[in-house]
């Protein structure tokens, strides 16, 4: 699957699902570039159909009704869409 | 490129202002939305909502291609659509901020509304909706000369 990296601080395991036409998914890349921290990210449109298949499988343990954008932090909680304040809080909390 | 996000804006913003809609005022923001437009449009044969997955198979996405049939409860409720193309009067009148907004989009408040039917006392149109629009897309009245409409016996 095409996962991509954004390099800066790796201290959370972060995994960001996106679409790349999505407004509110750019706005949370924007989020965490700023905030200088390491993700990895799929966009989940410009992939094939079996890998479409296998990432929105992966995506649904998470956020059932698989919207964009889903970042699951430590692999234990997923934030839902662009909650800027969640996300900070999270991050800071690091 | 640019070219054709400006043509498609433009249009969009003349539409929606003379059906009682609005672009969201941030311009920036809205264009790159409308780019996106273009490019779902290319890649699917519609414009499917930027911010949902589309199939790619039309019938399966025919709920999300823009406008999307989520706008307008979205509308009454949060102040903008789903992707925040469309921003109701109290945003554009900065009473009200928005934000992402949750799914409705196979939820059960999409399953539970009720349509009514609404006639607009000035020239009688009706139309089947939640609510009324917000101005009446025949004579321009606004919303609050609506009426729900009772099937009776027509003379």
């Amino acid at each position: 699957m095409e996962k991509k990296h954004v390099e800066g601080d790796t201290r959370l395991n972060l995994f960001l699902y996106t679409l790349s036409t999505c407004i509110w998914c750019k706005k949370t890349k924007a989020l965490l570039n700023e905030l200088k921290v390491g993700y990895d990210y799929i966009d989940v449109d410009l992939l094939d159909e079996r890998e479409k298949d296998s990432a929105l499988e992966e995506l649904k343990k998470w956020n059932p009704k698989c919207t964009f954008p889903s970042l699951v932090v430590n692999n234990k909680e997923c934030i839902i869409g662009y909650d800027e304040k969640r996300i900070r809080e999270v991050l800071s909390n690091e | 490129m640019n070219e054709d996000v400006e043509n498609l804006y433009q249009r969009l913003k003349e539409e929606a202002e003379e059906r009682g809609y609005h672009l969201n005022p941030d311009t920036s923001f809205t264009k790159d939305l409308v780019a996106s437009l273009i490019i779902n449009e290319n890649r699917y044969g519609y414009p499917s909502c930027p911010c949902r997955l589309a199939t790619g198979v039309k019938e399966k996405d025919m709920d999300i291609i823009c406008p999307c049939d989520y706008r307008d409860a979205d509308l009454n409720e949060y102040g903008s659509c789903y992707c925040a193309l469309y921003v109701s009067d109290e945003v554009i009148d900065n009473k009200k901020t928005i934000g992402a907004i949750p799914e409705r989009r196979g939820s059960e408040r999409q399953a539970s509304s009720v349509i009514h039917v609404w006639r607009c006392r000035v020239c009688g149109y009706l139309c089947a909706r939640e609510q009324p629009p917000n101005i009446c897309p025949i004579c321009k009245a606004k919303k609050e000369r609506f009426e729900a409409f009772e099937k009776g016996p027509i003379h």
